[in-house]
C-alpha cells in the first residue's frame, strides 16, 4: 500500500508548513500552491481510488479536489488543516463521480460493474505468500467478490467506510461529507461493514484464513 | 450475560462506539463475543488487502503539471509581484517608497488596530498596499471629477479645471516614483498602467486652466479610450482586497482534532 497515514507529531508539523503554503498562495504566490499539491497528492489519490474503484476517475477527483481547493482557498483561512479539508473536498466530489458514473453504467446495455478494478495485476494480492495455484484462484475470486460488495454498497455507506475504516477520518468529518448528524455518519459506517460482512463472510470463513492471506498488515 | 450485538463490535472495531469501555470489559469475559469479533475482522482483514495502484514517486508534479493551465490567476500578475514578501524585504527602492509613503502620514490614517504581532513583512506589505491604493484612489476620483466637469453655466465658454491641474501635479510626482520603482524591478505590467496614467495626469496638469467645452471633452474622450479609469479601478479594488487579506484576523484553532483509528 502507498501513503503511510503520518504520525501525530509529524502530521502538527506538517500542518504548520501547510498553513504557510496557504497563507503564500493566498498573498499571490501560485508556486507556493504546489507544495500543497505535491504533499496531499497520494493521500487523496489513494481515498479517492477506494471511493470510484478505478484509477481514470480517481486521477479525476484528485486534479478537480485541488482545483477546487485552490479556488475556494479564501475560505480555508481559518481553518487548521489542509489534508483534512482537501480530502473533504475529494470525497465530496468522489461521490458526485460515483453518481456521474451509475448514471453512465445504467444507460449502457451490459454494466460491467466490477471489472475496472481488474486492471491491476491480480499477483499483487499475495506478493509476499507464495502463489500456489489454490491461493491464486481463491484470492482472485475474494478480490472479484470483494468489488462487487464494494460496488454493492449506496454512495454513503462506500464513503463513510473508505473515510472510516482506512482513511481513519473523524466522524465529523464523515458527517460533514455526508451532510448528516455524527449519530447518523456511526449509523452509516456500521451498515456498510454489516453489508460488506454479509456478503463476503462466506468467502473468508472456509480454506484459508483471511488473515493469513498474503496481507502486508 | 447479554452478549454485545452485531452493531456494538462493528462501531468498536471501527473505533466509534461510546461505550467503549463497556464493550472491552465484556469481550475480555465473553469467549462467544470474542470469536464474533473475529469472524467481523477476518471480513475486515480481506478487505485491506484490496490493493490501491501506486501512481508513482512523481505523481504529485504530474498532478500540478495538469492542474496548472487551469488554475486561474489569483491576482493580476503585474502588480503582484509587489506583494510578494520576499522582494519586499530587500528591495532599497521599496524601502524608499515606504519611507515616503510614510511621510505623507497617509499610513497613519489608515485603521491600525493593535497589530503588534504583525511580522516585519506582514507591515510592509500593508503599508505598500495603503500606499499605491491611496495613489489610485485619488487618481480615480480626479479623473472622475474632471470628466464630470462642466461650465456651471451652460451659456459659459470655458470651464475651469485648476483644482483637477493641481491635484494631477501632485499625482504626477507621485507616479512617477511608482512607474520608476515599477520598472526597476521588471514589473512592466504596472509600470505600463503608471505610465499610461502618468500620460493622461501629464495631459491634465499641461492643459491651460480655462479650457473650452471642446477641448475638456478632448481630455475625456483620452481618458475614456485608454480605459484608463477601469484598469485604475481595477487595480484599487484589488489592493483592498489585499489590504484586508493581509490585515491579520484573530488567531483560531482547529479543535476538532481528529481521533484516528489506527496507530
Ligand atoms: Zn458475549
Amino acid at each position: 500500500m502507498i501513503g503511510m497515514q503520518p504520525s501525530v507529531e509529524n502530521a502538527q508539523t506538517i500542518a504548520e508548513s501547510d498553513a504557510v503554503a496557504v497563507k503564500r498562495t493566498l498573498a499571490g504566490e501560485r508556486d507556493a500552491f504546489r507544495v500543497l499539491v505535491e504533499r496531499h497528492s497520494h493521500n487523496v489519490f489513494r481515498l479517492a481510488y477506494r471511493m470510484t474503484g478505478n484509477r481514470p476517475d480517481a486521477e479525476e477527483v484528485v486534479q478537480e479536489a485541488f482545483l477546487r481547493a485552490y479556488q475556494k482557498l479564501g475560505k480555508f483561512e481559518a481553518r487548521a488543516n489542509f489534508g483534512t479539508w482537501v480530502y473533504r473536498i475529494a470525497a465530496n466530489y468522489a461521490i458526485d463521480r460515483m453518481r456521474q458514473r451509475k448514471k453512465e453504467e445504467a444507460r449502457k446495455v451490459e454494466p460491467a460493474v466490477h471489472e475496472e478494478g481488474m486492471e491491476n495485476d491480480p499477483v499483487t494480492l499475495v506478493q509476499d505468500a507464495k502463489p500456489t495455484p489454490e491461493r491464486l484462484a481463491h484470492n482472485i475470486e475474494l478480490r472479484k467478490q470483494m468489488e462487487i460488495a464494494l460496488a454493492a454498497l449506496s454512495h454513503s455507506e462506500r464513503t463513510a467506510f473508505v473515510m472510516r475504516h482506512w482513511e481513519g477520518c473523524a466522524i465529523e468529518e464523515i458527517a460533514e461529507v455526508l451532510k448528516s448528524s455524527s449519530g447518523a455518519a456511526k449509523n452509516t459506517v456500521f451498515r456498510a461493514v454489516q453489508k460488506l460482512r454479509l456478503a463476503l463472510q462466506p468467502f473468508v470463513g472456509k480454506g484459508t484464513p483471511a488473515r493469513a492471506m498474503g496481507t502486508e498488515s | 450475560m447479554k452478549h454485545m450485538t452485531e452493531e456494538e463490535l462493528i462501531t468498536y472495531r471501527e473505533g466509534i462506539s461510546a461505550q467503549r469501555a463497556e464493550i472491552a470489559r465484556h469481550l475480555a469475559a465473553c469467549q462467544e463475543c470474542r470469536a464474533e469479533l473475529e469472524r467481523i475482522e477476518a471480513v475486515l482483514a480481506a478487505l485491506d488487502t484490496m490493493p490501491v495502484p501506486n501512481p508513482g514517486d512523481d505523481y504529485g508534479r504530474h498532478v500540478w503539471q495538469q492542474i496548472t493551465p487551469r488554475l486561474p490567476e489569483r491576482t493580476a500578475r503585474w502588480w503582484q509581484a509587489w506583494f510578494d514578501p520576499k522582494r519586499l524585504g530587500t528591495l532599497a527602492s521599496v524601502a524608499a517608497l515606504l519611507v515616503m509613503a510614510f511621510l505623507a502620514g497617509r499610513i497613519t490614517k489608515r485603521d491600525h488596530t493593535g497589530n503588534d504581532v504583525a511580522s516585519t513583512d506582514q507591515i510592509r506589505e500593508r503599508i505598500l498596499v495603503v500606499a499605491v491604493g491611496d495613489h489610485l484612489g485619488r487618481s480615480e476620483r480626479m479623473l472622475i471629477e474632471l470628466s464630470n466637469a462642466a461650465p456651471l453655466d451652460p451659456a459659459q465658454k470655458q470651464v475651469n479645471i485648476s483644482a483637477e491641474q493641481s491635484r494631477a501635479e501632485d499625482l504626477l510626482d507621485e507616479n512617477r516614483m511608482y512607474r520608476q520603482t515599477a520598472l526597476q524591478e521588471g514589473d512592466t505590467g504596472l509600470a505600463s498602467v503608471l505610465d499610461e496614467l502618468e500620460r493622461v495626469l501629464l495631459d491634465v496638469a499641461h492643459s491651460p486652466e480655462e479650457v473650452t467645452p471642446a477641448q475638456l471633452e478632448k481630455i475625456r474622450q483620452k481618458i475614456e479610450a485608454q480605459g484608463i479609469l477601469f484598469k485604475v479601478r481595477v487595480v484599487g479594488r484589488e489592493l483592498q482586497e489585499r489590504q484586508k487579506a493581509t490585515t491579520p484576523a484573530p488567531a483560531q484553532k482547529n479543535s476538532t482534532e481528529s481521533e484516528r483509528n489506527k496507530a
